[in-house]
């Protein structure tokens, strides 16, 4: 049983938490044609886009209702329905995603209310959708917020078997896929690859890989994502053979999908090295009843050549690391099954996945405690976002990045985790950052009475010095 | 090289196997040839030597591949690690200037490196079109008043146990006995110093700085080690040494047999692997010593470290208890291994003999029993052979092996040159007991043995409702 360690200190040092808001945001930018807009000040939306702006390194569309000081005061609902407005008028975006701050929240603002109220007020404007979600940054963190909006965003949208006929399986290569924070656009991809592999047809809630991957359009500029899950596969989800679900942080939402609309889902905590990703080759085989493909298999050997050859560097590593439950989960778990272990695990937040990380204890924190943790528990590798690097200098050993922000890591972004291939990659990787920089040498000893007792020791690496 | 100094060269009369039928060195076989060359054996014998420039005097092939792959490590200059050779040409060869650049590039590593001596290995190409690197080598340390020291090691000679011994060869004739050692540094009242060798260890790793602060602290002044991180001008002080201690290698055993004729320094072989083996050779210094306080202060250093290193190893032997050992290694590391795998209460189940004297093989029998498995044919189908059928839980050898067990889901240890932890001394123990539990216990190998789950289960038709647990 993992005990889980609450906040001690009055002061977030170095903090690891992004916010609700945040999380909201990153989903809707998973859609097609979709602007999310936070309902608070206008700096809750300037520093999440700088923080996007800076991790995937694109523009990033989110909008305000830019709350002031008497709308503060005064009720912030005009505010709303004046975005709401201009945005559907100006950008005729497909959805826009309404998320609350920890101003709105405070204020005690009804965004459900304010949505109705926005529909009787501009009927013009009943094409664009409008998903509202409550997302406080008093509470949760990335992870909650982004799958508080993935439950918004299927029970606002999805139509009820009644409303729409759907029935489960009649689109029989159909795959609903709820793809949890932890994945990167770079994972989503993966995930689409190796499901479209088999025959089926993935559809992914939301589908960063299609709109943060990074590329170059034929516009020159739009002001709603380019890319994403398309509004209107929200209305198939029902007629999907199956749903997959990655990252317990999305089994909310996936209870909410199922009693909507009857298809069966499969749960995955996490897809990262080998037994977790054949869990996944074994249940698209087995929903697709195709078997596996040659090239997985090879990706696979491939994978299990990498975990033996890079045990004797990666087994028995201390791992400290610091990020969203989910991905705890994920990281922990692949260690663990290289003989590496996890002696500090510091969350932002709680989650559902905290529960099955492979450790003793979740200290909930921020990067001091990583920091501290680490220090204490002799860790010999860091994981954890950019604003860990100070901390793995203060420590002397190495960061393998991951999670938000990433913003001195080109790339960063895009890197995929999840299956085969990828669990190689990061095999390599951490092998190759203890051999470099993990790697423990036996101290110098000089003898007192030896003949060389009189050289110069600052001999730098490549010095011809001989110290006569 | 002449044919009849190679002779006498490969006859060791302090090696055992020159009492049996064949003499001297086996010669490497056609189409079944394992391990390196003559220049191989004589390069990773000197190498270490820290400060000298290693110049390799022919075509790329020779150096091109070996230099800088061995795990010696360096308490001062770092020289060795830089890669020296002539790089000979078609247009050197064919026109005979391939001595004239030899000459060159000597003067070049004088001059830009200072080096403490200059090392000039022989190899084949220059040897068979009779480049007279004696000469070179003579008139270049006129010229250029820096040491430089011909080492005769073309390939062909023989194999990497013959360059061993060429090796040291060289340094018996040209550098031992060039300079006397520095007066002796004051010891701690009521200490005598004592001047001692070692040859043959190599500090791979740094893991003879385990063993060195035992020796300072019982006032032995290690003049040399032949060759983990020594000097030039350690190496010409070694005819001083009051005993020469043979560590772990027969590879240079004509070393400690030369210094033994000319000079008469007693010789002891041991090891440093090991509990057993370490306490050993500390108390060979001192039996050979003759110095009754050195004995007693041995004897309760022994006390202290062995009661120190057993329980900090007490949690891992528990781990470790009972575990089968296939130890494939050459000549005098399959005894001493063997007694700290013993010391550790593991069992070792065959090892490799394929390069141990008559003696050693009789050292092993007596630490391990009459029905040992001797194994001799070291081709990895054998090894393979030998894990399954004698249920071992790891194979510990050379890195040349290491891919051998990985391709067969067999748990490994590296324990030659090129490793990267060391294991000597009491706190080796410590690293040798941490790698084999990593190597041991680790997932990966079930994981790696265990069909995919879908190798067993039905594929074929479309499901609804898989049985999918939770990840």
């Amino acid at each position: 049983m993992v005990e889980i360690l609450k906040r001690r200190k009055a002061l977030a040092v170095d903090p690891l938490k992004a916010s609700q808001p945040l999380g909201a945001a990153l989903a809707f930018l998973g859609i097609h044609r979709a602007m999310p807009m936070l309902h608070g000040s206008q700096g809750c939306t300037a520093f999440g886009k700088v923080f996007f702006v800076r991790h995937f390194r694109e523009p990033i569309p989110l909008q305000t209702s830019a709350m002031d000081q008497v709308s503060a005061v005064m009720g912030a609902d005009d505010n709303v329905v004046e975005g709401l407005r201009t945005i559907a008028g100006k950008s005729r975006p497909a959805l826009i995603g309404l998320a609350s701050t920890g101003l709105s929240e405070t204020q005690g603002t009804d965004i459900f209310r304010i949505v109705r109220e926005f529909r009787e007020q501009h009927p013009e404007f009943e094409d664009t959708a409008v998903v509202a979600v409550d997302t406080p940054d008093f509470s949760g963190c990335l992870e909650s917020g982004y799958a508080a909006t993935v439950t918004a965003l299927l029970d606002q949208l999805v139509p009820t078997p009644a409303m729409a006929g759907t029935h489960p399986g009649h689109r029989p290569r159909q795959v609903n896929v709820l793809a949890g924070s932890s994945l990167t656009p770079g994972d989503t991809e993966v995930l689409k690859d190796l499901t479209e592999s088999f025959g089926l047809r993935p559809v992914l809630i939301p589908d960063l890989g299609d709109s943060l991957d990074g590329r170059l359009t034929g516009e020159d500029f739009s002001p709603v994502t380019v890319g994403g899950t398309p509004l209107g596969e929200f209305a198939t989800l029902g007629d999907a053979l199956a749903t997959i679900v990655v990252g317990p942080s999305l089994y909310r939402a996936a209870d909410l999908l199922h009693q909507r609309t009857g298809v069966p889902d499969h749960r995955l905590d996490h897809l990262m090295g080998l037994e977790a990703v054949d869990r996944l080759m074994l249940l698209l085989s087995q929903l697709s009843g195709q078997p596996v493909p040659e090239r997985q298999e090879r990706e696979r050997a491939r994978l299990q050549d990498a975990m033996v050859d890079t045990h004797f560097m990666i087994g028995q590593t201390r791992v400290a690391m610091a990020l969203d439950p989910d991905q705890l989960l994920g990281f922990s778990r692949f260690l663990a099954g290289m003989g590496a272990g996890t002696v500090t695990a510091v969350a932002p937040a709680r989650g559902p996945a905290l529960a099955d990380v492979a450790v003793d204890t979740v200290q909930l924190g921020d990067l001091e405690d990583l920091r501290l943790g680490a220090r204490q528990s002799r860790a010999q590798l860091l994981i954890g976002n950019s604003h860990a690097l100070a901390s793995a200098r203060q420590l002397g050993i190495p960061l393998l990045r991951a999670g938000f922000p990433q913003y001195d890591l080109m790339g960063g972004y895009q890197r995929a985790w999840i299956g085969y291939r990828a669990g190689r990659e990061i095999l390599f990787e951490l092998a190759n950052l203890m051999l470099h920089e993990g790697h423990h040498e036996i101290p110098t000893h000089r003898s007192p009475y030896a003949q060389k007792r009189h050289e110069a020791h600052h001999v730098p690496a490549t010095s011809s010095a001989t110290g006569h | 090289m002449k044919q009849s100094d190679l002779q006498t060269l490969l006859d060791e009369p302090a090696c055992d196997h020159n009492r049996k039928a064949k003499s001297g060195c086996s010669r490497p076989r056609p189409g079944s040839a394992a391990g390196g060359c003559a220049l191989d054996g004589a390069q990773i014998a000197l190498l270490p030597i820290a400060d000298v420039a290693h110049i390799v005097h022919g075509p790329i092939a020779c150096a091109g591949a070996s230099w800088d792959n061995r795990g010696t490590r360096s308490s001062g200059p770092d020289l060795y690690r830089t890669g020296m050779t002539t790089d000979l040409s078609e247009q050197d060869i064919i026109m005979g200037r391939s001595e004239k650049r030899l000459f060159h590039a000597i003067g070049q590593a004088v001059r830009d490196h200072a080096p403490g001596a200059v090392f000039v290995y022989n190899t084949c190409v220059p040897a068979l079109i009779g480049d007279d690197v004696e000469a070179v080598c003579k008139a270049a340390q006129r010229h250029f008043a820096t040491p430089v020291v011909p080492v005769d090691s073309a390939g062909f000679y023989g194999t990497k146990n013959l360059g061993n011994r060429i090796a040291g060869e060289a340094m018996v004739k040209h550098v031992v006995g060039t300079r006397e050692p520095d007066p002796k540094p004051e010891a701690p009242p009521g200490i005598t110093l004592h001047d001692v060798n070692l040859i043959g260890e190599y500090n791979i790793a740094g893991e003879f700085w385990h063993v060195l602060p035992l020796l300072d602290e019982l006032g032995l002044r290690v003049l040399c080690t032949l060759s983990g991180d020594a000097r030039y001008r350690e190496v010409q002080t070694m005819h001083r040494a009051r005993v020469n201690m043979m560590v772990c290698s027969k590879a240079m055993l004509n070393v400690a047999r030369k210094l033994q004729a000319r000079f008469g320094t007693p010789w002891f072989e041991g090891s440093f692997y090991g509990i057993t083996d370490t306490s050993q050779a500390l108390r060979d210094f001192a039996r050979l010593l003759d110095d009754p306080d050195l004995t007693a202060r041995a004897e309760a250093l022994i006390r202290r470290e062995e009661a120190r290193i057993h329980e900090l190893l007490a949690p891992w032997r528990s781990r470790l208890q009972g575990k089968r050992v296939l130890l494939y290694t050459g000549g005098v590391k399959s005894w001493s291994v063997v007694s700290a795998l013993q010391d550790l209460g593991m069992t070792v189940v065959a090892t490799g003999t394929k390069k141990s004297t008559e003696e050693d093989k009789a050292r092993i029998r007596e630490i391990m029993g009459e029905d040992t498995r001797m194994i001799d044919d070291g081709s990895p189908r054998a090894l393979l052979d030998t894990v399954r059928d004698y249920r071992a839980d790891i194979l510990i050898a050379g890195g040349r092996n290491m891919y051998t067990a990985l391709k067969a889901r067999i748990p490994f240890l590296d324990i030659n040159q090129e490793r990267e932890f060391g294991y000597a001394g009491y706190e080796g123990m410590l690293e040798l007991v941490r790698q084999l539990a990593l190597t041991l216990e680790s997932p990966v190998w079930e994981q790696v043995r265990r069909p995919a789950p879908w190798a067993t289960a039905a594929v074929g038709r479309p499901l609804l409702n898989p049985e999918v647990g939770h990840g």
